[in-house]
């Protein structure tokens, strides 16, 4: 009974943090199915949402969702206007152009948030810090219930967006075929770079959903890394194949923890991303049918 | 006569180091159908992509409704009012087909207009309209290219560029999209400029025709005249025997430049 409890409360601090991972997921596979662009910085831009984030509620003292909204808007327009500036311009490039520049991006990010902020850890206060929430007997953190709900929130409200908006089916046909987008009259610059914005903006939510469990510092945004092993496992192309990839794995790394010896627990996203990799590289949700492009 | 919609001077279109147009100049009336004849490889989707604002004309003017549109990307030139029913299709794969119509009228706000065109288009094609709710990507070939005539139909077109609408289609199909062609121009008075391998077809659709060889315009003149023409029977229309073709065609070639 115990034991069982334990388990659960095991894998719903997992799926909290998965949920995270799928979250920063969505944001690689938007970008890559729109314009073949793997954005190693996408990390790191979730680190700059928490420090917004974390200006607006802690330092300017705002209402914590106020300052959510706040932070989501700020960062969404930092991605729409880093599109806009910098990687509209190195589209076509070959791969390995985008990558080292992404890169490049997630350091000097990292450096500008230690400039601009702290080298330290900081965090804020939200209505889900350190309390607890009773299921029918199983007693669960109001922080990782928070996520998981947050999560599903954002996932709905994505999904009405890019079904039944004409700008986010736009979204979708831009991603598909980009010169009959054109000749549709689709801005499609302008897409793309509203579908960065949206991507920073899913990743600010990330940032101030994971306030309450996690601090705040300049190398948070290395989850990227085990958000990447989701991304590869949902098929990377599948946008709600990322966010379940970002669950499994979440799940598995806190059941390792916790089974495994020590040490395990680091290094589970690597394993799963290599075993995906060897055996089944197009993931778990990949297609079979290429876009054509 | 009637007005010029779309007025294309002297235009010369590059692919990298390659001339793919060589100087050339095509006008559309209002509410006339034009067609471009030519092989393989002549150029004829090159005009219209520098048309539509894909490629950009290195020397020449290509203007619209008097206005100079050489220099507009494509999403610009089609709120112009020039849409574009492209080589090969290019629908939106997995979206389905009434999303791909509706990215059709993606610039148009009008809803009761839209829901209108949207009636009209199952109208010409009610094969789509049983597929509407279908990933665009599993309709055959000749579906898909209702589809995409519907799709540019959406955008509320002054002037239709049709590029190769019976490519991969069955001749009753080629002969019942003409005619839905036709029935688009009289009925909604869109001009269209047609882009065609099949002159059969393309000369009893259109009034006015040019011939299209290897980048350059070699002859032009209305549908009617073109069909009497020994050349355009013989090249295009095929009406002698094979033997003599090669040593003619050298000949008339050099007739017409
Ligand atoms: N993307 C490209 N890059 C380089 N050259 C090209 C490209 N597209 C076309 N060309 C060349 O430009 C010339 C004209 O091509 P275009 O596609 O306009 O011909 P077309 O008349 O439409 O032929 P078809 O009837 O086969 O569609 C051809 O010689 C072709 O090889
Ligand atoms: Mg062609």
């Amino acid at each position: 009974m115990d034991d069982a409890a334990r388990l659960l409360q095991l894998v719903v601090n997992g799926a909290a943090s998965g949920c995270i991972y799928g979250l920063i997921a969505f944001g690689f596979v938007l970008i890559y199915k729109a314009t073949e662009m793997v954005n190693f910085a996408q990390g790191d831009i979730m680190m700059l949402g928490a420090f917004v984030a974390y200006s607006f509620i802690h330092q300017f003292g705002l209402n914590y969702w106020v300052g959510f909204g706040l932070a989501i808007l700020v960062t969404a327009l930092f991605g729409f206007l880093l599109d806009a500036i910098v990687l509209r311009r190195v589209i076509g490039q070959p791969q390995f152009a985008v990558v080292m520049l992404t890169l490049g991006l997630a350091f000097i990010f990292r450096a500008g948030a230690g400039l601009a902020w702290t080298y330290d850890s900081v965090g804020f206060n939200t209505p889900f810090t350190n309390k607890t929430v009773n299921l029918g007997g199983l007693v669960l953190g109001q922080d990782n219930v928070s996520i998981l709900v947050g999560t599903l929130v954002l996932c709905g409200v994505l999904y009405l967006f890019f079904s039944r908006t004409r700008l986010g089916v736009a979204m979708q046909a831009a991603s598909q075929n980009q010169l009959a987008a054109y000749y549709m009259g689709i801005p499609v610059r302008r897409i793309f770079s509203l579908i960065w914005a949206i991507s920073a903006g899913v990743a600010a939510v990330a940032a101030v959903l994971l306030a309450p469990v996690s601090m705040i510092d300049v190398n948070m945004g290395f989850l990227g890394i085990k958000a990447f092993a989701a991304a590869v496992l949902g098929g990377f192309g599948s946008i709600p194949g990322a966010v379940i990839g970002g669950v499994i794995v979440g799940v598995v790394e806190q059941l390792s923890g916790y089974f495994l010896p020590p040490g395990f627990q680091d290094v589970t996203s690597n394993i799963v991303l290599l075993a995906v990799l060897i055996l089944r590289p197009e993931g778990l949700f990949g297609k079979t049918i290429r876009k054509r492009v | 006569m009637s007005e010029t919609l779309l007025k294309v001077s002297n235009i010369e279109t590059f692919y990298g180091p390659i001339q793919a147009i060589r100087g050339v100049s095509i006008e559309v009336k209002q509410g006339s159908i034009v067609t471009v004849l030519g092989a393989n490889g002549a150029g004829k989707t090159t005009i219209l992509r520098t048309i539509s604002g894909v490629l950009d004309a290195e020397r020449g003017e290509v203007s619209f409704q008097g206005q100079d549109i050489g220099g507009l990307t494509p999403d610009r030139v089609m709120r112009q009012g020039i849409c574009h029913s492209p080589e090969g299709r290019e629908i939106f794969p997995f979206l389905s087909v009434a999303e791909n119509l509706m990215m059709g009228s993606f610039t148009r706000s009008d809803k009761d207009e839209i829901a209108r065109d949207l009636e009209m288009c199952y109208g010409y094609f009610p094969r789509l309209k049983e597929r509407a709710a279908q990933r665009a990507g599993q309709l055959s070939g000749g579906e898909q290219q209702m589809l995409a005539i519907s799709r540019a139909l959406m955008g509320r077109p002054k002037l239709l560029l049709l590029d190769e609408p019976s490519l991969g289609l069955s001749p009753l199909l080629v002969t019942q999209i003409f005619e839905i062609v036709k029935r688009i121009n009289r009925e909604r008075g869109v001009a269209i400029l047609l882009v065609e391998q099949n002159a059969h077809i393309a000369l009893k659709t259109a009034d006015y025709g040019y011939v299209l060889e290897v980048g350059r315009i070699v002859m032009e003149d209305s549908c009617a005249a073109l069909m009497e023409k020994d050349d355009i029977k013989e090249f295009y229309l095929g009406q002698k025997d094979s033997g003599a073709r090669g040593h003619r065609r050298w000949k008339k070639k050099k007739l017409w430049r």
